[in-house]
């Protein structure tokens, strides 16, 4: 009897040692991995492949955005929003940098470049280090998370006109862009993110957020360069309440507006030069709105 | 009825049996419930990465973590300043290792005994010796002083709790807003791509890398290993994304060594430079250089005969130059080689030079007399080479490879050899006044004091989070070197030498 039951228990033993990989692998099946896993990305010449990024997504980034890409990762609930967001839920398919309009997909490029540029004030650093293909493959992967790639197509970049010289008259037009379209709500008449709306912010999940302070040194989330700039209040940042303003800026104005938001900042630059000359004063909330160029 | 005839089986088959049972069922339970992949965790807490972001293996670096290393510890991410943590976040780690060991040393010259006394004799045996054991401790703590401004302090202990601070230094970083400014002033581990300090073995022999502290047989120099930790100044520059690095430092020829050692006012050089290259689905492929260069004494002052600390002159030279490569076969294969060519002043060769107080490094304690037994020769003024005398040089090389199963399991193997290329006692050798300086008073071997050695082991990480750290550390390394075994008894020619260890253990940082 006694060796029947040894005989039982070493079968047993297999059979749980058998088990136990099973039931762990059901665990990764709660999406269609067969269909997710062939996710791709392009960018440039190269072509990413998710299941090659899958490795590099459990090396480096699965302690934030968690196995699922949920944005659910170990460090997610020491992530206190508004100083510091929480991590990027890919599930949901919505990304605040993009270069494409709002409420679309962004592109391949756009989520490149989010790895490569990461994103400054946040613990999302930059990837830059990783080879070109693996930043492609990683690309994929978090692709392969939403079903939004499933469904829809990414939007199409928007067009963004040469950058016109920096004038005196530039900067107070775009001063008057940013009165006109309420910047200062949120960002305050000098960049400072002290607004009589930023202590109300809260994203799209309800979580605090506040806006960015243009005066503090550090660079927009989306790129510092002044294209980045002209994009990101073009696009609006989804997920967020920063709106896109390409309903209500003209290409030439957006660029004005540009030239303005860089007399903020605190490097040198020759916008800061020009406002300095002219003794630009920041925009008066009580004052009426500017109309828009072209207006009575 | 059939009754099936059983075999009868011994108790020990039947514990066999079990255990064999149990072992696969807790190996499957860990392998399955680990969680997705294991650093100096007070880094991994400020900046809620992963041990695998920044290392390859916790402690060997990736590209990732060397960028964040030479940021001054930084992901420039405008949070980097103390003053965006919690004010209760101390960055403090402690890192010691449980083991067992066996060690095996081919041959040692034991007493020999008669009818329960020893007779005078001797004889020539192997010695092995194995049990349970304990590493150092280290305290590591590290991190920002402010936005751009970092230090790290990392007192460490031997075994037996005898502390010494083995790494301290302030850097400045990102000086003028440049990634090629920056500056540390301390004791640190020289700009070596393969770091000695975050080597991935802990064997006696397999632990550090011989390439970085070869000394042929009967020398003196104990300065230009390039694996100590050393006291001086470091530049460091680099480009955004870390892909080309250049340093250079000038370090006190010290060995490391504090309190002005016997060898102060003699300097070196420490110069590194690499390009990384993106090599597509292969990984980012790094080549690179090193050259050190120095200087130190072999002649210090006396006070009624006793070495007077802090009074060597009579500086020769040295130097130690080589390549490196970091090469990656896909996310898996790892391949990472060193060379070295080194040389040193001939009054090296013949053992002067090595004035050092005691310092865990290999130096020489002195406290009487010059040249009594014990201490090191003194090139006294108007002391000649002996004839025959040679610059001592030689080569070697290091190769590194890793498989990377996960950032929870790495395998690692390793070969070093070292080879003289000319050894101090040349052609037509014969001892000086002082006699027989390095302890050989004839022509050497060529081979004298050639190593080779491998290595191979796994680490593996049960758990990785963002929070501490554990290895279950496996490693078996073997070394052989020429003419360092006790001289045949019979007819007093040199023996080669073999030894082994293997180790187990648990590397745990918190």
């Amino acid at each position: 009897m006694r060796t029947e039951l040894r005989k039982w228990s070493l079968l047993l033993s297999v059979a749980a040692v058998l088990a136990l990989p099973l039931a762990s692998s059901a665990q990764l099946t709660k999406y269609d991995l067969a269909q997710k896993l062939n996710a791709e990305a392009h960018v440039g010449k190269l072509t990413g492949h998710a299941k090659a990024g899958a490795a590099d997504y459990r090396r480096y980034c699965v302690g934030c955005h968690g196995v699922l890409g949920d944005g659910n990762g170990e460090n997610a609930d020491w992530m206190l929003p508004p100083m510091y967001q929480k991590p990027r839920d890919f599930q949901l398919g919505i990304f605040k940098c993009r270069s494409t309009l709002s409420g679309t997909l962004p592109t391949d490029q756009d989520l490149y470049d989010a790895i490569t540029r990461g994103f400054d004030r946040s613990n999302m650093p930059q990837w830059n280090t990783l080879s070109k293909q693996e930043r492609t493959d990683l690309v994929a992967w978090v692709k392969h998370f939403s079903p939004r790639w499933a469904n829809e197509q990414p939007g199409t970049p928007i067009t963004i006109p040469p950058e016109p010289e920096v004038t005196a008259d530039r900067i107070k037009a775009g001063r008057d862009v940013f009165a006109r379209v309420q910047c200062w709500k949120c960002h305050g008449v000098a960049g400072q993110a002290n607004g009589p709306s930023a202590s109300t912010l809260a994203d799209d999940l309800g979580r605090p957020i506040a806006p960015f302070n243009f005066t503090d040194g550090s660079r927009p989330k989306c790129g510092d360069t002044d294209k980045d700039i002209y994009r990101i209040f073009m696009t609006g940042l989804d997920g967020t309440p920063m709106p896109s303003f390409a309903d209500n800026i003209k290409p030439d104005e957006a660029w004005d507006l540009v030239f303005y938001l860089r007399t903020f900042m605190q490097e040198k630059s020759k916008e800061k030069e020009l406002a300095k000359q002219i003794g630009l004063k920041p925009v008066d909330p009580n004052a009426p709105a500017p109309a828009a160029s072209g207006q009575q | 009825m059939h009754v099936k005839k059983r075999l009868p089986r011994s108790n020990v088959a039947r514990f066999a049996t079990s255990l064999s049972a149990v072992s696969l069922i807790l190996v499957s339970i860990i392998l399955t419930c680990s969680q997705p992949a294991n650093a100096l965790p007070a880094f991994a807490r400020k900046y809620g990465l992963r041990c695998s972001a920044c290392h390859e293996s916790w402690p060997m670096l990736n590209y990732f973590g060397q960028k964040f290393k030479d940021n001054g510890y930084q992901l420039m991410n405008d949070r980097d300043a103390p003053i965006w943590q919690n004010p209760g976040y101390w960055p403090v780690v402690f890192r010691i290792t449980p083991i067992w060991h066996r060690v095996s040393v081919g041959k040692v010259q034991v007493d020999t005994y008669t009818a329960g006394a020893a007779d005078g004799g001797q004889a020539v045996q192997r010695v092995s010796s194995s049990g349970f054991d304990l590493s150092g401790l280290d305290f590591h703590t590290g991190g920002t002083l402010e936005k751009n401004i970092s230090f790290y302090l990392l007192p460490s202990s031997d075994p037996t709790g005898a502390f010494h601070f083995e790494q301290v230094f302030v850097r400045f970083d990102n000086i003028f807003h440049s990634s090629w400014l920056n500056f540390k002033l301390g004791r640190f581990e020289l700009d070596n791509l393969l770091s000695e300090k975050r080597i991935l073995t802990l064997t006696g022999n397999g632990g550090v890398y011989q390439t970085y502290h070869f000394i042929p047989q009967g020398d003196g120099n104990i300065f230009g290993q390039i694996g100590d930790n050393q006291l001086g100044i470091e530049y460091l520059g680099h480009s955004a994304d870390d892909r080309t690095r250049i340093s250079a430092s000038l370090v006190s020829s010290s060995d490391g060594n504090v309190n002005l050692s016997t060898t102060a006012n003699a300097y070196t050089g420490f110069f590194a430079g690499s390009q990384a290259f993106d090599a597509g689905r292969m990984g980012v492929q790094r080549l690179g250089f090193y050259a050190m260069a120095g200087e130190a004494s072999t002649y210090y002052l006396t006070q009624g005969g006793v070495p007077l600390g802090g009074s060597g002159i009579g500086n020769k030279s040295f130097s130690r130059e080589g390549f490196v490569g970091q090469f990656y076969f896909g996310p898996h294969v790892g391949l990472t080689v060193v060379t070295q060519h080194g040389t040193d002043n001939a009054w090296f060769g013949q053992g002067y030079g090595n004035a050092e107080a005691t310092d865990g490094n290999g130096g020489t304690t002195c406290g009487g007399p010059a040249l009594s037994p014990g201490c090191p020769p003194n090139n006294f003024p108007g002391t000649a080479l002996p004839t025959g005398s040679q610059a001592p040089s030689w080569n070697g090389v290091t190769f590194e490879g890793h498989y990377i199963y996960s950032p929870q399991l790495i395998f690692i193997s390793r070969y070093e050899v070292e080879k003289m290329s000319q050894q101090a006692n040349g052609p037509g050798y014969t001892p000086g006044p002082q006699g027989a300086t390095n302890g050989f008073s004839t022509q050497m071997p060529s081979n004298l004091g050639n190593i080779s050695t491998y290595t191979i082991g796994f680490r593996y990480n049960p758990f990785m989070t963002s929070r501490a750290g554990l290895a279950w550390h496996n490693e078996y390394n073997w070394l052989h070197q020429d003419g360092t075994g006790p001289a045949n008894l019979a007819t007093g020619a040199l023996t080669n030498l073999n030894t082994s260890e293997i180790l187990m253990g648990l590397d745990f940082d918190f």
